[in-house]
């Protein structure tokens, strides 16, 4: 967090024409400038995750007093429940193919793009990206026609390019959803990974570039020991990005295939909306959120300190 | 060798987008045959005349209109107060020395940690609470604040970067630090305020999971929440659903090649030349 707010930040500054006016016009002009963003952010987000830490130790349904006061066990019963735990792994598994299959391809487009100095890049950037601003439901929809079982667009594929090919239920076959659902949403997202990844290359002075090939390098070495190392803060950006959005995925799944076969495609936020929301268990539910909220933190904090780390021993 | 490789970069990425592009394509060409032709066939040319009925019957319909009017009320909404609060607190954040002003950073920031969907059945406690579910207000309120974060990052960097002398001199010509404010600051940064209200603008344009459980009343939905009422109604019918879809997709594509610009600023944090 501190190096996001020295760099976002302007430094303190010294005696200024600002300094000679009141300090009490000052206190009434940030007072009121605060205060509709963090009423905001108090009532919208800070006020109910706290209070969900507190709804979570109790059996509740959201209508009359919380009076079923009932300990760690919604706690107990999330992590002994089987779905709950799938969903989570489920989760984990999206994030790791985010980070080892999704990112890559996005670098791999950019620099083809860039480097490759291919005409027509905007056009090129468009049609990878474009997903990024189109709703879920419509991506949702698309797509379960593209894995229709008898006439979707992947299986008229395969049938005529490997002979003798049945046509599968993708969706509906609880080995193969997760992959499927994981193709829609690297559709959907991988745009914007390439998207900074284009920023970082162009942010590159091309002169180190230069300078190692000066000295010998080839087009393999440039890359992995200047432009990689150059893009770190992208790729870092883009890594984070991609673990807090595998933790939100809902719509798409939801819309696809609610989360089954036999919860085979179960993610946390489809949880969370089926067994806490659309049954009222609130404190249940919020044990859960509670639960993901810690998820989320470990992830962002540990990753924090992992990249300071990376960053120390330069 | 060059020509190899020429060829081959061109290949790739020709490849990619042909993949990338398939099922709008394959959404396009369903939209305007029957529902026989396109599960029969699922790249082909109409054999039976384009049939517009698949379009006519939704834009004729009073749901849609109704739908494209919640989407508005929605999307405009959130837009204004997420415009309005962040460069109020971006305002500070840049141009106002103050004790505590990293602590008070420090707290939006977490709100970076919260995404809307992490934290949505606590906010949805909270809402009920508040009394509103089922209003517009239940929609906008909670996607600007969830956004406020990233937009003050944004419209702090630029505010920062207008020279402190034009403050002064404006101080010196007698105007207030409000007066500085609206008078000459936030007429600069119609840039950054446009990127930001571009990003607000697709994000609640798309949101989906809010509006799903916070308006019970079908005659308030907006569009995504439209075209999943439309599917469930449809959902054999894929000829009409596909068309659905591409009414959907035609403005988003519209508004990217207008918005182009400023969507991608704002994604990559890049500075924007005014």
């Amino acid at each position: 967090m501190s190096s996001l707010d020295s760099r976002i930040l302007p430094r303190q500054k010294t005696i200024s024409a600002e300094a000679r006016r009141s300090q009490q016009q000052k206190v009434l002009l940030i007072t009121l400038f605060f205060l509709p963003g963090f009423v905001m952010l108090f009532l919208f987000i800070i006020a109910p995750v706290f209070q969900a830490g507190y709804y979570s130790f109790y059996k509740w349904n959201g209508l009359g007093p919380l009076q079923n006061f009932v300990g760690l066990e919604n706690y107990q019963r999330a992590l002994t429940h089987q779905v709950f735990r799938e969903a989570l792994l489920h989760n984990m598994i999206i994030m790791v193919l985010s980070l080892t299959i999704q990112l890559p391809l996005a670098m791999f487009l950019a620099l083809i793009l860039i480097r490759g100095k291919l005409r027509f890049q905007r056009f090129w950037r468009a049609i990878f990206f474009i997903p990024f601003v189109f709703s879920e439901p419509i991506t949702a929809y698309m797509w379960l026609f593209v894995y229709h079982p008898h006439s979707g667009l992947v299986n008229t594929f395969f049938s005529q390019v490997i002979p003798g090919f049945e046509s599968q239920a993708w969706l509906g076959n609880q080995s193969t959803v997760l992959t499927a659902l994981f193709v829609v949403i690297t559709w959907k997202y991988f745009g914007l990974h390439m998207l900074l990844f284009m920023a970082g290359i162009q942010n590159i002075n091309t002169e180190v570039e230069d300078a190692a090939r000066t000295d010998g390098a080839n087009e393999g070495q440039v890359l992995r020991f200047v432009t990689f190392p150059m893009m770190l803060p992208t790729i870092q950006l883009s890594a984070f990005l991609s673990i807090l959005g595998s933790l939100q995925l809902f719509g798409i799944v939801l819309l696809m295939t609610k989360g089954g076969p036999a919860y085979a495609s179960e993610l946390i936020v489809t949880y969370i909306y089926k067994f806490g929301l659309q049954r009222l268990n609130l404190g249940y539910g919020s044990a859960v959120s509670v639960l993901l909220f810690f998820i989320a933190l470990i992830f962002s904090v540990g990753y924090q300190r992992t990249v300071m780390r990376v960053d120390n021993t330069k | 060798m060059k020509h190899v490789w020429g060829f081959l970069k061109y290949g790739v990425v020709i490849v990619l987008a042909i993949i990338m592009s398939g099922p709008v394509i394959t959404a396009l060409l369903g939209s305007i045959r029957t529902s026989g032709e396109f599960v029969s066939q699922p790249i082909g040319l109409p054999k039976n005349g384009i049939q517009w009925e698949n379009y006519t019957d939704i834009l004729s319909s009073s749901s849609f209109w109704s739908q494209m009017w919640s989407s508005i009320v929605i999307t405009l909404g959130a837009m204004v107060v997420a415009v309005v609060v962040s460069s109020l607190l971006g305002f500070v954040f840049a141009r106002v020395d103050f004790r505590g002003r990293t602590l008070w950073f420090n707290l939006l920031m977490i709100g970076l940690l919260f995404p809307l969907a992490v934290a949505i059945l606590p906010l949805f406690i909270q809402l009920t609470q508040f009394g509103l579910i089922n209003s517009y207000w239940g929609v906008i309120l909670p996607i600007a604040a969830f956004s406020t974060p990233f937009n003050t990052v944004i419209l702090t960097n630029f505010f920062s970067q207008i020279p402190r002398e034009l403050e002064d001199a404006s101080y010196i010509d007698g105007c207030s630090r409000f007066g500085f404010f609206t008078y000459i600051l936030l007429p600069l940064a119609r840039p950054p305020l446009t990127v930001v209200a571009t990003l607000v603008v697709v994000a609640s344009w798309n949101e989906f999971l809010l509006p799903l459980i916070v308006l019970n009343d079908p005659g308030k939905w907006p569009l995504p929440l439209g075209l999943m009422q439309y599917q469930g109604q449809f959902g054999t019918d894929w000829a009409k659903v596909m068309a659905f879809v591409m009414l959907l997709i035609i403005p988003a594509v519209i508004f990217y090649m207008f918005a182009e610009k400023y969507i991608v600023t704002g994604l990559t944090g890049g500075e924007l030349k005014g």
